[in-house]
């Protein structure tokens, strides 16, 4: 059964074209199309329907010990209204899903995830949390709150000031990857100092009810909607990972570039042996971004070659709407990932000349 | 959208007879915007043969990669240049700027094959 957030009705009346995607029924893209819609976000403010990720809130005195056992950061660690980036491994060290972390208030954290991943998720949290209550007696709970929170995106330049203006400057003094309450159309909201598109920007949350009114304000107040087509274009220009794409359960943090999101030197992080253990063997493979020097798109799946080698494969491709010109990324053997190597991608039976490239493609705004 | 003068393929290319035996081949306005924003467009060499109903080359938007088919055969004279540096003439000028490819047509009698712009809606809706 395909699933529809509160704002379905909202992108149906402004002819969005609608896309399954990690089971819900998701714009990609509205008649303004994908380039208008990442220019505007580079130079403006744009806003995406974000409702479908996920929200998970855990509860009770042990919820930030319990957490701790199964994130590659230590959350009882955050401060009030503070968010981390983290990644929930499986015991063999490989990514089951990359998410946000928050410390709402006391014994109260709110876990954002992947839409596609989250029966997933929540079976692995849940087996795991079991075993963390039978182990040590622990006081701790999960409830799936998606269906009742909405979530909106607002990225870009103006966002910051676009949404300190309908708050009554509340939202200004939030900083980046940190959350706080503020009133927006009367109703309360919690805005997240986050987002996946490299520009500086919120990530709103508030009752699901009031969905189609908030997302019509923002529109009135010259945020132009952006569908997964504009989100994903975007998300790659800033160089980050999409899960299912990019990462998975096969790949491990080290060898995604994703070291900085894994403290595994804790005791009671239940997969900080696995970690440390791939950490100091080393990977053969090296996550890394490309850069096309001849016609053509390298798109997901296609391989890569040096000197007639097979050395990997492409995870993400697309033509870059910032840049103009085509950008990917993908697995290579560590020995051919320095910056500047020149690489072959079969596109299609063509051969692309590319090189290994810094990412982000587009520098972060923040 | 669909103009009277145009013969159309159910793979969404147009074909237009201008003088002899030479047509101009594009693709539809419902196939420019299924696709989305062009960005980049594969084009044949010309003086290269190229057969009714198959691959002569390839279209890509910011989100997906289609394949072109000819809606005829014959040999190709000429090519659009100017999708190299302006891929999205296709979006903004499908029938016109964003025309790709002039073909000498081998059997003028294919264009038989091909459907009338209400023949064509018909398929789309």
């Amino acid at each position: 059964m395909i699933r529809k957030t509160p704002l379905y009705d909202s992108h149906v009346a402004s002819n969005a074209t609608m896309v399954d995607f990690g089971g819900w029924e998701m714009p990609v893209r509205y008649p303004t199309r994908i380039l208008h819609e990442v220019a505007q976000v580079r130079e403006d403010v744009g806003i995406f329907d974000v409702s479908h990720m996920a929200r998970l809130i855990f509860s009770g005195v042990d919820a930030g010990r319990f957490l701790d056992t199964v994130l590659s950061v230590r959350a009882s660690r955050l401060t009030h209204g503070q968010g981390r980036y983290h990644l929930i491994c499986n015991d063999k060290g490989g990514i089951i899903d990359d998410a946000i972390v928050y410390n709402l208030e006391k014994d109260r954290y709110l876990l954002v995830v992947n839409a596609g991943n989250a029966e997933v998720d929540k079976q692995w949290l849940s087996e795991k949390m079991d075993e963390f209550i039978e182990r040590e007696d622990g006081d701790v709970g999960f409830i799936d709150s998606t269906d009742d929170i909405a979530m909106i995106a607002v990225q870009g330049p103006k966002a910051v000031a676009l949404l300190g203006e309908l708050t009554n400057d509340e939202t200004n003094s939030i900083v980046r990857f940190h959350a706080g309450e503020a009133t927006l159309d009367g109703e309360r909201i919690l805005a997240a100092r986050t987002g996946y598109t490299g520009e500086d920007g919120f990530e709103i949350m508030f009752d699901s009810s009031h969905a189609p009114e908030i997302w019509s304000l923002l529109v009135d107040a010259g945020a132009t909607p952006c569908g997964l087509g504009a989100r994903d274009a975007l998300r790659l220009e800033a160089g980050f990972m999409l899960h299912g794409n990019d990462i998975t359960a096969e790949h491990n943090p080290y060898e995604a570039g994703l070291r900085w999101a894994v403290k595994p030197n804790r005791s009671e992080y239940l997969f900080g042996d696995v970690l440390r253990h791939i950490r100091d063997n080393g990977t053969t493979r090296k996550m890394s971004g490309f850069a096309m020097r001849s016609r053509g798109i390298a798109r997901q799946g296609h391989r890569i070659y040096a000197d007639g080698e097979e050395i990997g494969i492409v995870t993400s491709g697309t033509h870059s709407p910032t840049l103009g010109s085509p950008i990917a990324m993908g697995y290579i053997g560590v020995e051919h990932s320095e910056l500047g190597t020149d690489v072959q991608i079969d596109v299609r039976g063509k051969t692309v000349e590319a090189e290994v490239v810094a990412m982000p493609f587009h520098p972060h705004s923040y | 959208m669909y103009p009277d003068d145009l013969k159309y393929s159910d793979e969404h290319e147009w074909a237009r007879r201008n003088d002899g035996d030479v047509v101009e081949v594009g693709v539809t306005h419902y196939a420019q915007d299924t696709l989305g924003d062009v960005v980049f467009v594969e084009l044949p060499e010309v003086g290269s043969k190229v057969d009714q109903f198959d691959k002569f080359g390839e279209i890509e938007s910011v989100k997906a990669v289609s394949d072109l088919f000819s809606p005829v055969s014959g040999t190709v004279t000429a090519v659009n240049s100017d999708l190299e540096q302006s891929p999205e003439l296709v979006n903004s000028d499908p029938y016109g700027d964003g025309w790709i490819m002039e073909v000498k047509l081998d059997d003028p009698a294919e264009l038989d094959a091909l459907m009338d712009s209400e023949a064509y809606q018909e398929i789309l809706e």
